[in-house]
């Protein structure tokens, strides 16, 4: 007797850090309690993308999609929808400009531009389940490359269909197989960049979380057409759940024979191992990262060679991001002609974006190269929170830049994002909305720089202190106009010398915001004020004699005594003893306090 | 553990494992299959549309037809339990009155697969908010 109905919930990172395990506990116990758990499956899932309505529960057939469900709702799940089969009201989710449910996510605002490819079965299978990726198709591109193909057609297959690197360079894929393939060795290697670094960015996390075995399956198919036997994945050490679940995924390929020797009885061997690293930025740049994975510290070297011709042990090895290789069982499964009509003319396919920020539906997203900003910002991510104005979008983590009003209508590829002054990077996007200070993000950018830099090269150690030093003083209102121009030339001279992606990148926050948003740095350096109302040094509270009724309620909340005045009459602030800290803003119920 | 050996293999574990998920992947395209609603309130139940639901699983694959099957509320026509609304694709739905384990065959047999209607079917006559 199969089960009539499916309850699946999610079990990613994020939803779990909000009980979701225990809902699935609750559910079960409900479940027991009135006989039905053969009747209805409760199945853990990866990722449903919607994390800012997390905990998700989805129940099949019905396509009912529940949100920011609690452990203590489960009993009502079972009892009304599973039982009498009305659906419970107010967990679904409402839609904020029509105010009413939507209980099927197909109509949902947040899924309905979106093409899902590389995250085709997170929050649909069972991720520590090889039977239910086996049952979506899985493994059999991997079957089709070495019983039907010759590795040389599996490479012409994946050129054709234009994938590039979804890790930030978007380089071909296919083009970086070949290289591998050609290059003769007693041992070549497959190693999947698992190293995600940029802040807000967890594509990579989240497909290893929900579908680890298309990460598997498609490494194995990239030793075949490079000649490799051995798969490595470099995976950071702070993600112990996509750890947990890659392991007993490559465990139940290696029992049903999909792993090993003689994979479907052909003389074609491969083996997955993995290795952690302990979270540095730089070791998501390939060469660092080999050398991470030897043993020696993870600091870049000057390409070429490439590590095609001598990456890990001096032997060639392909490096594919996470993400990237998700995409490659879909595109031997459909076709590279399948794959190469989504997408813009020279960026194909669909790409997963982060989002973070100032947005109301933050979560995972996919779309179709092309895609503009203005949807992704306002059609899936629903617009900026609390109706404020949007003011800018970082894309590329801390190297790329800055995009503004002027780019919403820009559609996202390679190349327009490279054009516009910013780049795709991974994939994380965080929104800024009119109470954000671009000076400060830019520092906030470089102080992640600086802290990650290895300090192997010069320009990259020094000068991003020195930028970011400058920009402190900016912020500081100490600012002068020649500090603008030193902040250009650093910046040129970083990205011409330094050794690595992540020196030649990192000033790019910096350029974009004063290219994009060079008003607000005059401000900053002329006029002494922060029109976002972010740098504190430039904050002046001021009480409103108008308006200030002398409750006396901001004196008292004043942590240094600051604020004077009699009973009944105007209070003043002492701005030599003022710290900023806003608390006086904050408690005053008639709006007297301001910053100026 | 056995091994996988061969295609063939893989493709006899895909068809063994298909069930699993089979009512995942047609919840994903309900709107180009048949669906089957059968009402499972109090009353619903009570009259048996527990095995008129069990039934319908089990004899719709029989018949190699394609369906999703749900449990639904109480549709209000107490007198008829248990009672059925069946949607085909591209089709205005239509409910059927006092579906017991034997009509239910009717309803495959006749109305599913020769689109031929049967007897006891309820029209549906009132509007809801969404006409308004």
């Amino acid at each position: 007797m199969s089960y009539k109905m499916h309850v699946l919930v999610c079990g990613g990172t994020g939803c779990r850090a909000s009980a979701s395990q225990q809902i699935i506990t609750r559910l079960e116990e409900s479940l027991r309690e009135k006989n039905l758990e053969d009747e209805v499956q409760v199945i853990a899932t990866g990722c449903f993308g919607f994390c800012e309505k997390g905990p998700i529960v989805k129940i099949m057939p019905d396509n009912t999609f529940y949100v920011q469900v609690k452990p203590e709702d489960a009993e009502e799940i079972v009892n009304e929808h599973v039982i009498k089969g009305r659906k419970v009201e107010r967990l679904l989710y409402k839609d904020p400009e029509k105010k009413e449910a939507v209980s099927d996510s197909k109509h949902m605002g947040f899924y309905k531009k979106q093409l899902r490819i590389a995250l085709r079965n997170c929050g649909f299978i069972n991720p520590e389940n090889i039977e239910e990726y086996i049952a979506r198709d899985g493994y059999s591109a991997l079957a089709k490359c070495i019983t039907e193909l010759k590795p040389e057609e599996v490479i012409q297959e994946i050129k054709l269909s234009g994938l590039r690197g979804r890790g930030g360079g978007g380089f071909p894929t296919g083009l970086k197989w070949e290289f591998a393939s050609k290059y003769q060795a007693d041992q070549k290697y497959v190693v999947c960049n698992a190293d995600e670094g940029d802040p807000g960015a967890f594509m990579d996390r989240s497909i290893m979380e929900g579908d680890p075995h298309s990460v598997i399956e498609a490494m194995a198919i990239c030793g075949y057409s490079i000649g490799a036997t051995k798969g490595l994945v470099y995976i950071r050490a702070e993600y112990p759940l996509a750890i947990q679940r890659l392991k007993i995924a490559i465990q139940q390929a290696k029992e049903y024979g999909l792993l090993g020797q003689n994979i479907f009885g052909t003389d074609f061997t491969f083996d997955i191992e993995l290795r952690y690293g302990a979270g540095a930025f730089v070791c998501g740049e390939e060469t660092a990262l080999i050398h991470s994975m030897e043993g020696h510290r993870g600091e870049p070297t000057m390409k070429p060679p490439f590590p095609a011709e001598s990456g890990y042990l001096n032997r060639p090895t392909n490096v594919n991001n996470v993400e990237t290789l998700a995409n490659i069982p879909a595109i031997i499964m459909k076709g590279a002609n399948w794959f190469n009509k989504i997408g813009t003319e020279r960026s194909k396919g669909t790409k997963v974006f982060a989002l973070a920020g100032k947005i109301n539906n933050v979560g995972l997203i996919e779309v179709p190269m092309g895609t503009t900003l203005r949807e992704v910002i306002y059609e899936i991510g629903g617009g900026i929170k609390n109706d404020k104005k949007f003011k800018a979008v970082q894309t590329g983590g801390p190297s790329g830049g800055c995009l503004t009003e002027k780019h919403l209508d820009v559609p996202i590829d390679f190349d327009n994002l490279l054009a516009s002054g910013s780049m795709m990077g991974s994939g994380g996007m965080i929104v800024m909305d009119e109470d954000d200070c671009m000076v400060s993000v830019a520092k906030f950018y470089l102080e992640f720089t600086v802290e990650e830099s290895c300090g192997k090269c010069t320009p990259c150690r020094v000068g991003n202190k020195r930028l970011h030093e400058i920009l402190d003083k900016i912020t500081q209102g100490k600012g002068t106009m020649e500090d603008l121009d030193t902040l250009r030339n650093l910046s040129r001279v970083i990205k011409d010398t330094a050794l690595c992606g992540l020196g030649q990148t990192s000033p790019n926050p910096v350029l974009s915001t004063i290219d994009n948003f060079y008003d607000e740095y005059l401000a900053h350096i002329k006029d002494k004020k922060c029109p976002a109302g972010k740098c504190k040094a430039l904050l002046m509270y001021h009480i409103d004699p108008e308006l200030c009724i002398g409750c006396g309620l901001c004196a008292r909340n004043c942590p240094v005594d600051a604020i004077v005045g009699e009973r009944k009459e105007p209070h003043f602030i002492n701005t030599a003893k003022c710290i900023k800290c806003g608390a006086c803003m904050e408690k005053c119920k008639f709006k007297a306090v301001s910053t100026r | 553990m056995e091994k996988i050996k061969s295609l063939a293999d893989l493709k006899r574990i895909k068809e063994n494992v298909q069930t699993k998920i089979d009512l995942r992947e047609k919840s994903e395209q309900v709107e180009s299959l048949v669906q089957i609603k059968v009402a499972m309130a109090t009353c619903g139940i009570a009259a048996g549309s527990k095995e008129t639901m069990n039934y319908f699983i089990e004899n719709l694959e029989k018949n190699g037809i394609v369906a999703v099957v749900t449990q639904t509320g109480c549709m209000g026509y107490c007198y008829a339990e248990p009672t059925v609304e069946i949607t085909k694709p591209g089709k205005d739905p239509i409910v059927f009155g006092h579906v017991t384990t034997e009509r239910a065959e009717e309803i495959i047999q006749k109305y599913l697969k020769n689109d031929e209607l049967v007897a006891d079917i309820i029209p549906v006559n009132f509007d809801t908010i969404k006409d308004r």
